[in-house]
């Protein structure tokens, strides 16, 4: 981006550069990222309604698509409410917090080869910490409101967050021990773009670390099973009762974008990232390519897999979950960690290459025995497939 | 072993005496009547002697008799562990109904006799918490009382309001 | 310190480290997405772990007591409809029994066979929702949307059969109000076959799930010898391990022709008296009304639906009470009558009244999380525990 300054402008001083930034963060807010949190309302939404034998939104715009711009209309012109004994500057600046806890990771992601706002050589850490201004806001909007069960929804999410980041940190550590740098993009090109030299299967201690890692990244970004913090049935809405209108809309949207954050960085760590096999002439095409890679890993594993979790699973309890923070997942990821440190010292290379064999080999087996036992259970029920057309563009029931 | 009114109506009589009035009607319906004072005794006895084993208190209706000038209390008794049921009744005069409380024998009767308690102005001596329960607290009367009035307000809320009916 | 009436005495303690604390003093208010109906629990509590929680009630209370003095013995039926609308055909049932048991009314045959399979369609109805919510409190909302699916066509059933889908008002004192429409047996018949099998669904979907087992067992025990001392009734006695079902021990109606089981807690996931133990007794109940409905069907006679009685009916003066198994356990109707028009007294007793006189007492050192999973255990509905 200094370049692209750089040739704009003769003699370029800090004003320009200032003025490119917000620019250029302008367009990746308003153009990626809310469209980002927007549209995964839409598709969390229809699939919650499929799998709730209902249909979700379909009235606005074909098969409900313009749902979120509607609702964030309708979020916008409402009336921004806040609780005369509530601590005014606090309650006010709480959801920008979490915003920019939220938006600051987009500046290091790398989307493709070339598409990364700022290739920093930290850039691993930085996401991990950015993403822990998130706490702060939650504790002020618990706090300012001035109601015990935002206090209570506040002070759990705190508690929830600050616990999770111990065992995600500790998952990260085995890939940035294997890669030898936190940069993003310097961990993708380490991986290639088939299954078998994705980091996942590199050596047995990083499968664990995907599911400790993903299990710890749910937890922070409160879903269920934790979402406690947001537990309706509890607490109306946890930490965010007292908000109405564009407030409220922000903790939401953070919540739901957060997903692909999670998605995101779980691609570049563990899945290979932007790696296509073929390199074109045509840089275009390339990035095109790259980008649409990155994206579809990121949104199935980081958006698909919480929303199905998020509409089969019961919530956990906070004292079940603080136990499984520090007696399960804190162990298990130390053990990753220092089990990672010795396959890189002494495992011999033949042991690599036939363990990320047989780990790939078992994944697609798994994946298979799911397959099958979906179908069975398909044909259980006696669904045909008039029954199961997930048709996102549907607008009546399905048959039965 | 499940007793039928008449022996359980005696085992009473055996131990109580007079406190304990005569067997009226028949089956699960059986009653006998009891002085307001002694109820607690009785429900004691009932609760722990090994071949009546009353150990539920189904239910405590407070009934409103004007014309006979008392409140009734009725008390359905079950025993789960014997199966067999009776029914014992308390009359209390209605300008100060006075009952002894069962809420140390039965569980449950502590919230019973409140209910009855706020419905009907009975006073439960010895209950540890007697305060209304359906009604607010600082509701006036007992509502369901034959006698009973509606207040014209409540906190400046109307309780009647004009017929709409009217033109 | 007071909170609307109620004296708290909120406590305070030094630890270790001289740090003063507090304890919070919450209203889980009269307007909460999970109680249930109108119901409020005032709150003591040492962060998340509860010292004590009691019951406010009175927020739904109608007078229906006192208005059954007031409307006479037919016209009090509509009312039995809202004393629990949840389950509502148990109310009717209720009224009429008493009233017939009074005035010494016989119902003909049919009528009691659709009385019961209008019964028992009401306890599948009541314990979805029941269920439902319960999964729903737990965090999983789609159980509670798969359960409202079911009872969308037991709607469409019982909308068929009385007009109505809430408050029925289907049961007459003397019998039913209408008979069974043409080609309704059948559709009861489809609906079973459809709906059987939807119970397993159900079971693989949340019953045994590993993190609804942990939220709920082990959760509130409550022991046999506490159960009958707070009069709990129905599923909350008998996941006590209480073997008691009106239906089997003092039949009513023609239920001594059927054949049925009693499910009854045995703490297969922990205690006896846990939160599961309850929770699984509603569904086992729901298979065994399954069978009863399913017998019904094949044994109901004909013949008319309705006896004949007087339309300004004055049963003698008495009293009696009567008990049958409703969704929520053993309600019982007293009724008094003085030879009028007008009933002199009717009181009703209801299951949830009891369950939630037990909430002070098995709620102790709770968290609050686990309040919500106690609440719906035990299937409190709030008209009914206030009237």
């Amino acid at each position: 981006m200094a370049e692209l300054v750089g040739s704009l402008f003769a003699e370029p001083t800090w004003v320009h550069y200032l003025g490119a930034a917000l620019a250029f963060g302008t367009i990746i807010v308003f153009g990626l990222v809310l469209p980002i949190a927007g549209i995964t309302t839409w598709v969390e939404r229809r699939i919650m309604g499929r799998m709730q034998s209902r249909i979700g939104p379909n009235r606005v715009g074909p098969a409900g698509f313009l749902q979120w711009l509607a609702d964030g209309i309708k979020n916008m012109l409402k009336e921004d409410i806040v609780p005369s004994a509530a601590d005014g500057p606090l309650f006010r600046f709480a959801p920008y917090v979490v915003m920019v806890g939220f938006v600051g990771t987009f500046a290091a992601l790398p989307f493709t080869s070339a598409l990364i706002v700022a290739d920093l050589n930290v850039g691993i850490l930085y996401v991990t910490s950015v993403t822990a201004l998130v706490v702060v806001g939650i504790l002020m909007a618990g706090w300012a409101s001035n109601n015990k069960w935002s206090l209570l929804g506040g002070i759990r999410s705190a508690a929830q967050i600050v616990s999770y980041e111990i065992p995600a940190g500790l998952s990260i550590f085995p890939i940035v021990m294997m890669t030898g740098s936190l940069g993003m993009q310097d961990i993708i090109k380490l991986q290639g773009w088939a299954p078998w030299s994705w980091n996942l299967f590199a050596n047995p201690f990083a499968f664990v670390a995907f599911f400790v890692f993903f299990v710890s990244a749910l937890a922070e970004g409160n879903r269920t099973p934790f979402d406690l913090p947001e537990a309706e049935s509890e607490l109306v809405a946890g930490f965010a009762t007292e908000y109405s209108g564009m407030r409220n809309l922000l903790f939401f949207m953070a919540e739901w974008g957060n997903l692909y954050v999670i998605g995101a960085i779980v691609t570049t760590l563990f899945l290979g990232g932007w790696q296509i096999p073929f390199t074109f002439e045509n840089k275009v095409v390339q990035h095109v390519l790259e980008f649409a890679t990155f994206f579809l890993k990121a949104y199935g594993v980081g958006v698909l897999v919480p929303i199905w979790l998020r509409w089969t699973l019961p919530r956990i309890r906070v004292d079940q979950m603080m136990s499984m923070c520090w007696k399960y997942l804190v162990p298990i990821a130390f053990v990753n960690l220092i089990g990672t440190a010795a396959w890189m010292i002494w495992s011999p290379l033949w042991l690599q290459v036939v363990t990320r064999m047989v780990l790939v080999v078992s994944a697609a087996a798994g994946t298979m025995m799911f397959a099958h036992r979906v179908v069975y259970h398909l044909e259980y029920a006696k669904l045909t497939r008039a029954h199961l057309l997930f048709n996102p563009l549907a607008t009546t029931r399905s048959p039965g | 072993m499940a007793m039928d009114a008449a022996g359980l109506h005696a085992r009473l009589r055996e131990k109580f005496g007079d406190v304990v009035g005569p067997l009226e009607g028949s089956g699960r319906n059986a009653s006998a009547t009891v002085a307001p004072a002694r109820i607690a005794e009785v429900g004691e006895f009932l609760k722990t002697d090994p071949a009546l084993r009353f150990d539920c208190l189904s239910n405590l209706s407070g009934v409103d008799y004007p014309k006979q000038g008392h409140i009734q209390i009725v008390y359905h008794l079950f025993s789960y562990l014997h199966r067999h049921a009776f029914v014992l009744r308390v009359n209390a005069p209605r300008d100060n109904p006075q009952v002894a409380t069962v809420s140390s024998v039965w569980s449950h009767a502590d919230w019973q006799e409140r209910e009855a308690f706020d419905l009907l102005g009975v006073t439960f001596e010895g209950h540890p918490d007697l305060r209304r329960i359906l009604m607010p607290e600082d509701w006036p009367g007992h509502p369901l009382r034959k006698d009973f009035v509606e207040p014209e307000s409540y906190h400046g809320i109307p309780t009647s309001r004009e017929s709409l009916l009217k033109a | 310190m007071s909170l609307a009436g109620f004296e708290v005495e909120v406590q305070r303690s030094k630890d270790d480290g001289g740090v003063v604390t507090e304890d919070m003093t919450l209203s889980m208010g009269p307007q909460h997405p999970s109680t249930h109906g109108v119901l409020r629990f005032v709150i003591r509590a040492d962060g998340e772990v509860m010292k004590e929680a009691i019951p406010d009630i009175g927020y739904l209370h109608r007078s229906i007591e006192k208005i059954a003095e007031k409307v006479g013995w037919h016209g009090f039926l509509p009312y039995t409809d809202r004393v629990d609308y949840v389950a509502a055909m148990f109310c009717n049932h209720g009224w009429s029994l008493a009233s017939e048991q009074l005035a010494g009314i016989e119902v003909p045959k049919r009528g009691e066979y659709c009385r019961v399979i209008a019964d028992e369609l009401c306890r599948i109805h009541s314990h979805l929702l029941g269920v439902g919510s319960m999964a729903m409190d737990i965090g999983a909302f789609t159980p509670f949307t798969h359960a409202i699916r079911e009872r969308e066509y037991l709607n469409d059933l019982f909308e068929e059969l009385c007009g109505a889908r809430l408050t029925f008002h289907y049961m007459r004192i003397g019998g039913v109000g209408w008979d069974l429409p043409a080609g309704w047996i059948d559709k009861l018949s489809h609906f079973l076959d459809r709906f059987e099998p939807l119970i397993d669904e159900y079971d693989r979907l949340i019953s045994f799930n590993k993190i609804f087992v942990e939220r709920l067992a082990n959760v509130a025990p409550i022991t046999a010898e506490e159960a009958i001392d707070y009069n709990l009734a129905g599923p909350n006695l008998r996941g006590s391990g209480v073997r008691y079902d009106v239906r089997k021990d003092e039949p009513y109606s023609v239920y001594p022709e059927l054949e049925f089981d009693v499910p009854i807690g045995t703490g297969e996931k922990g205690t006896v008296g846990d939160c599961f133990d309850r929770y699984i007794v509603r569904m086992r109940e729901m298979r065994e009304s399954c069978r009863i409905l399913r017998q019904c069907v094949v044994q109901i006679p004909d013949g008319p639906v309705i006896a004949k009685v007087p339309r300004n009916l004055k049963p003698p003066a008495g009293d009696v009470y009567v008990r049958l198994e409703s969704a929520r356990g053993d309600m019982g109707w007293y009724v008094v009558s003085d030879g009028t028009a007008f009933p002199h007294r009717c009181k009703i007793r209801t299951g949830s009244f009891s369950a939630i006189s037990i909430v002070p007492k098995i709620s102790r050192n709770l968290m609050i999380a686990d309040l919500i999973a106690v609440i719906a255990s035990l299937d409190l509905v709030a008209p009914e525990i206030d009237r």
